[in-house]
């Protein structure tokens, strides 16, 4: 089944945490309601804390992937203003 | 505004709160506050707005830093004695945050100054250490409608109290009048515990943030008060005064006076 197109893609290869949690929030926050962002990083504690902090924001986690040893694909729907 | 990398890093506790984020950042930068008294009081208040990056900060205060001061007004130091105390907080507060755009009011605040320099701002925060001017500056916040923190401390105690015109009491609905000169004593003559600013002027802080991202309950129609021998914070309810001479419903203060009271420096 291929994928929804996503609204927003951010690429945040190279940045660390807590950056690119404040990256990911600033894209979301950009995003109207129902809109979807599509994350690429490499961090790998970002890929289990950036699902986290959406999910408490309020917002949904439609997928976390690892494409490749090194690389994460996060696909985030925004579900309330914030 | 887009944020640079520098400002995402320096912002970056406060664009993760859900309750900050991004646009409350963008709030916080764009805010005008006026500080009175660069003292005890003024000194936390303006280090912590500063270190948020509140955009526009100005601090009006006419007294030279001396060294009984440093005791607690922990923007000044030793390289600054003698130095207006306005003067010497803006150089503080720009060595913190570059952002911030600090000016410097070197003069007293009166009757006649006051809603001048009080216009632009959108918020007001007292940190001055005299029923007269203290009163003065809650008059003028109420005929212009500009929501005012209010703090004062004294030997082991501090108040907080928030006060929004036209949604809550003012300061004269507590006390119509300020007591008489000399029957409460001042900081130089009761002294006053050089950390006890410090709790009260980031409980100022904390108001003031708040105001500005629009979030929580503000401490409006309440006065806060720290004892810090106690280890108590307790709320005393101020009720709306319908008869206030100033924000009530047939107001007898129609213009502002200055009180010919002496002036203290905390």
């Amino acid at each position: 089944m291929s994928e929804v197109k996503a609204d927003k893609h951010l690429d945040i290869r190279g940045v660390v945490c807590p950056y690119t949690l404040v990256k990911s929030k600033l894209a979301v926050e950009s995003l109207e309601v129902g809109q979807i962002l599509e994350i690429i990083l490499d961090y790998p504690e970002a890929a289990d804390s950036i699902p986290k902090a959406m999910l408490n924001y309020g917002q949904s986690v439609l997928k976390v992937e690892k494409i490749n040893p090194k690389e994460w694909i996060i696909r985030i729907r925004k579900e309330v203003e914030d | 505004m887009e944020f640079t990398e520098e400002q995402l890093k320096r912002y970056s506790r406060h664009i993760i709160l859900p309750e900050v984020g991004g646009k409350g950042q963008q709030k916080i930068s764009a805010a005008k506050v006026l500080i009175v008294g660069a003292g005890g009081l003024g000194c936390p208040v303006g280090y912590y707005l500063a270190a948020a990056g509140v955009g526009t900060l100005a601090l009006v205060d006419n007294d030279a830093v001396e060294l009984s001061n440093l005791q607690r007004q922990i923007a000044h130091s030793v390289k600054t004695l003698g130095v207006n105390k306005a003067d010497s907080a803006k150089k503080t507060f720009e060595a913190l945050n570059p952002d911030v755009n600090v000016i410097a009011i070197k003069e007293r605040i009166n009757s006649k100054n006051i809603l001048e320099l009080i216009k632009d701002y959108d918020i007001v925060v007292d940190g001055t250490d005299n029923f007269p001017t203290r009163y003065l500056i809650n008059d003028a916040c109420v005929m212009l409608k500009k929501p005012l923190v209010s703090g004062a401390i004294l030997r082991f105690e501090g108040q907080v109290t928030t006060i929004l015109p036209g949604d809550g009491p003012c300061y004269r609905c507590l006390f119509e009048e300020p007591p008489p000169a000399g029957l409460v004593p001042s900081c130089q003559e009761a002294g006053v515990l050089g950390v006890l600013p410090g709790v009260i002027g980031a409980l100022q802080a904390t108001e003031v943030l708040k105001l500005i991202i629009g979030k929580g309950k503000p401490l409006k129609g309440q006065l806060l008060i720290y004892d810090a021998l106690g280890v108590n914070f307790r709320k005393v309810k101020i009720p709306k005064n319908s008869d206030c001479p100033i924000c009530g419903e047939n107001p007898k203060i129609k213009e502002l006076s200055d009180s010919p009271e002496q002036y203290c420096s905390i």
